[in-house]
């Protein structure tokens, strides 16, 4: 076996996401390679909600549909999930969930679970039956639960190591010989999800002030950034809406912080005034936006990319912004460090565009780099003007209370002193100089990333969190002349990536929206023909099995 | 020591119209800096948007000219960002009873150590005569033309009643009254509402100098700000407006000063990686 893909299927409030948190470590300390994410429903008990984990010798970075085994909690665990499985789809659990199907395996965990006090700790059988079944470290599986249930005493510390260890005995016992080859460089590998890294990524790039309001997919950010806000000095605030969350996030970058605010597309909405006001007082503004299906509330917990045209076009009036939108979790990481030195640099606000499927999802990354923190703050001196007239449009920012100038900043047009002015010269030099900051912006921009053959007749483009996907995806057409063109900056593109396009004989769009966002920004920006798109909207995650079939029906090969 | 002067703008182009409330607020703020002792560069002065918030336009001092309605969430983050400065919040009735309604309410449950003040004409003057939250019921003005028809938002009772930390309300007839009020607003550690009448000379032909006069009176010498069911009987009482310091409480935390990040280490934020 080189791996073996697991989901967990249940009803919300059953405790799924502990068997992920539990199995995913379980997995990497037993020397294996893991890929988990999850798919949930908007609700806090019932309904069905799952995880797929895939477990693997060899790295495993991207969604499949693929179900070797299906483990299910409850009675409706297993219909949702029924067009992925296979005739070898082995299907475990309770007999009464489990029965009618082909390939069953019956465990009852809550029985088990009831055996040493409490029902509750079916998810620890669960999480050791798996175990057992792909022959995991068993030390690794002890360590896990202690620490997962740390704070809860040793009564229920040792009740659910007890009964995770039975459920291991259970599961070696089963024979369903799914063990697999380890591999000791996963020692040196951490467990990340994008939410984490983005989180991180904050605090490497300088991150020292956060004010947000919840809303899913981006909350985990927040929560992550409020966890470290002690060790690393973070400012955190839960605002009272997202209007209010933006002003601040503004306003503290004016004071001198580095504030990031983390939405998603309907709190992002309320923000578009703030977006316009850092582009008129030229004051960095770092927002993380992780995307849902829309419109209005939309699929709140499922995921798309269609807010690309949100952040692009944000704000009243013409101001230059940057919008990143990282393809995998390192540069989740890298990427919103590096937005809080590009905001800083060109005074402008910059966007990380997520998803819900990148910020759930968790696989194994190397040590993240250390990132330069760059400061771009002047201690001002008497004279001081705030918007003083540049040649490439970059005015020298201070702080209050550092060095001897006034800090003046004005939301309405203003003079170099940030004094309001109706003067249609003084005005069309400030609309001039906030736009020539552009021409360092696309000098700076990242240009996208080519794989596969560099004879391609065929150019796939994907943008954002789909890069894994279709990495993998394209490693079945490694015969034909099909390269893969990746944008993690979608604005402003940089200006190679013209060439990239003409030298292709077809060029497909694969995005995750309904209208096909990036293409039509590509077409309007290099004047091309983007007309070929693969574009998926049902709000579910791709699969690597999907973008497979869809480019094979595209190609007819 | 400085004087009012000191935070005059030169050359100021001054958009308010002649006799506007404005000019009395601006010379009572000058006095309030000026006997606190406080150099333009350790005060910041946040507005929104309107004819009240180009106050700090002509004040010599830092100045964040945000939003509409968005001068409290500003203030709060630059109070957080930097709790050295003096943080001066400045607006007017609309921009922070209407626009900045949800800010103003929960800006009171935090109680940063920051001032709010807001000139308070009952209607609105920019954008050329239509009713603000504080205009009277029946008032025909610009938009309303039968009359306003919804009661007025009274700030001084919600804020006594969310419990905010300084509760005032002056007029900008009575200079002395405001400047004290004003340095007393400043000197007040956590958030302190001040609520000025003030004729618009130009849209408000009810609301005038000679009205406030009538329809106002100073409380007594020997009021105790501290009792909060009387500062709320006094706050609901519309049939003539209490002038003073109408609610103090002066134990109620300091927002900045429990956050998590200052726990460890007071330098702030502002300055952390500098060379100061």
């Amino acid at each position: 076996m080189n791996e073996v893909s697991v989901v967990i299927s249940g009803a919300a409030g059953q405790g799924i996401q502990a068997v992920e948190h539990l199995l995913s470590n379980v997995v990497k300390d037993s020397d294996l390679y893991v890929f988990a994410t999850k798919e949930y429903m908007s609700r806090v008990r019932g309904g069905n909600n799952s995880t797929t984990l895939r477990i693997s010798c060899k790295p495993v970075y991207a969604n499949i549909d693929r179900i070797d085994l299906l483990l299910v909690l409850n009675e409706n665990a297993i219909e949702r999930h029924r067009w992925r499985m296979t005739t070898s789809t082995i299907v475990l659990g309770e007999e009464k969930f489990v029965k009618d199907e082909t390939n069953h395996v019956v465990v009852e965990f809550s029985k088990i679970a009831e055996s040493f006090g409490n029902r509750i700790y079916a998810n620890s059988v669960a999480t050791g039956v798996l175990a057992g079944i792909m022959e995991l470290n068993i030390d690794a599986l002890k360590k896990n639960i202690e620490q997962y249930f740390v704070k809860k005493g040793n009564e229920v510390i040792n009740a659910n190591v007890s009964a995770a260890l039975k459920g291991y005995e259970l599961g070696r016992k089963l024979g369903l010989k799914l063990e697999l080859k380890k591999c000791e460089e996963v020692r040196k590998k951490n467990l990340l999800n994008g939410s984490m890294a983005v989180a991180l990524g904050a605090v490497a790039g300088g991150c020292n002030f956060v004010s947000s309001y919840p809303m899913s997919p981006s909350t985990a950010v927040f929560t992550e950034l409020a966890k470290m806000s002690k060790t690393h000095g973070i400012l955190v605030e839960q605002a009272e809406d997202e209007i209010a969350a933006a002003n601040m996030v503004i306003a503290a970058w004016y004071a001198g912080a580095r504030g990031l605010v983390t939405t998603s597309g309907g709190g992002f909405a309320l923000m578009c005034e703030a977006i316009s006001l850092a582009g008129m007082i030229e004051t960095p503004i770092v927002v993380h936006l992780g995307q849902r299906p829309g419109p209005a509330t939309g699929l709140p917990t499922r995921t798309e990319q269609a807010d690309l045209n949100l952040v692009l076009y944000a704000g009243h009036g013409e101001f230059p912004r940057v919008i990143y939108a990282p393809g995998s979790i390192e540069e989740a990481y890298e990427l919103t460090a590096k937005a809080f030195n590009v905001a800083d640099k060109f005074q402008i606000p910059v966007f990380v565009l997520t998803d819900q499927y990148l910020l759930d999802s968790y696989y194994l990354v190397d040590d993240l780099p250390k990132m330069d923190i760059e400061r771009h703050i002047v201690k001002t001196d008497a004279n001081y003007r705030r918007y003083t007239v540049t040649e490439d449009g970059i005015s020298p920012r201070g702080i209050p209370g550092y060095g001897e100038g006034l800090v003046r900043v004005d939301s309405d047009e203003h003079d170099e002193f940030g004094h309001i002015t109706e003067s249609s010269s003084v005005r069309k030099a400030m609309v001039e100089k906030r736009l020539r900051k552009m021409n360092k912006i696309i000098q700076e921009a990242l240009p996208p990333k080519l794989s596969g053959p560099k004879d391609y007749e065929v150019l796939i483009v994907s943008w954002g969190s789909t890069y894994l996907i279709v990495e993998e995806a394209l490693q079945s057409f490694l015969n034909h002349k099909i390269a893969h063109l990746h944008f993690s900056q979608v604005y402003p593109i940089h200006p190679s990536a013209k060439e990239y396009f003409e030298k292709a004989k077809r060029v497909i769009f694969i995005e995750q929206n309904a209208t096909g966002q990036f293409a039509n920004l590509v077409q309007q920006t290099f004047l091309i023909d983007t007309s070929e798109r693969i574009l998926k909207y049902d709000g579910y995650a791709y699969s690597v099995e999907q973008i497979a079939k869809a480019i094979r029906e595209r190609l007819g090969v | 020591m400085f004087r009012p002067e000191d935070y005059d703008i030169p050359n100021a182009d001054i958009a308010w119209c002649p006799g506007c409330g404005n000019f009395g607020i601006i010379r009572a703020l000058k006095m309030a800096l000026a006997q606190l002792n406080l150099p333009p560069s350790k005060v910041v002065i946040v507005s929104g948007i309107g004819q009240a918030a180009k106050m700090p336009q002509y004040v010599k001092a830092h100045m964040f000219n945000g939003l509409h309605g968005r001068s409290l969430p500003a203030a709060v983050a630059i109070k957080m960002v930097n709790p050295q400065l003096v943080v001066i919040a400045e607006s007017g009735d609309g921009c922070t009873y209407a626009e900045g309604g949800n800010h103003f309410i929960h800006t009171i449950r935090r109680n940063p150590d920051i001032t709010n003040i807001v000139h308070n004409n009952q209607i609105y003057g920019l954008t050329k005569g239509q009713a603000s939250p504080t205009t009277p019921r029946g008032q025909t003005t610009t938009l309303q033309i039968d009359g306003v028809y919804v009661d007025p938002f009274n700030p001084i009772a919600v804020a006594v009643a969310l419990d905010a930390s300084f509760v005032a309300r002056t007029f900008v007839g009575y200079l002395d009254l405001t400047v004290e009020i004003f340095k007393q607003a400043i000197q007040h550690k956590g958030y302190a509402l001040v609520d000025v009448f003030q004729p618009c000379v130009t849209f408000n032909k009810v609301n005038t100098y000679e009205w406030y006069k009538q329809n106002t009176y100073i409380l007594p010498e020997d009021y105790d700000p501290t009792d909060r069911d009387r500062a709320f009987k006094i706050a609901t009482d519309t049939k003539k407006y209490a002038l003073g310091v109408i609610y103090k409480n002066p134990n109620k935390p300091i927002f900045e000063e429990q956050l998590v990040a200052y726990k460890v280490d007071e330098t702030p934020i502002a300055y952390r990686g500098l060379k100061v």
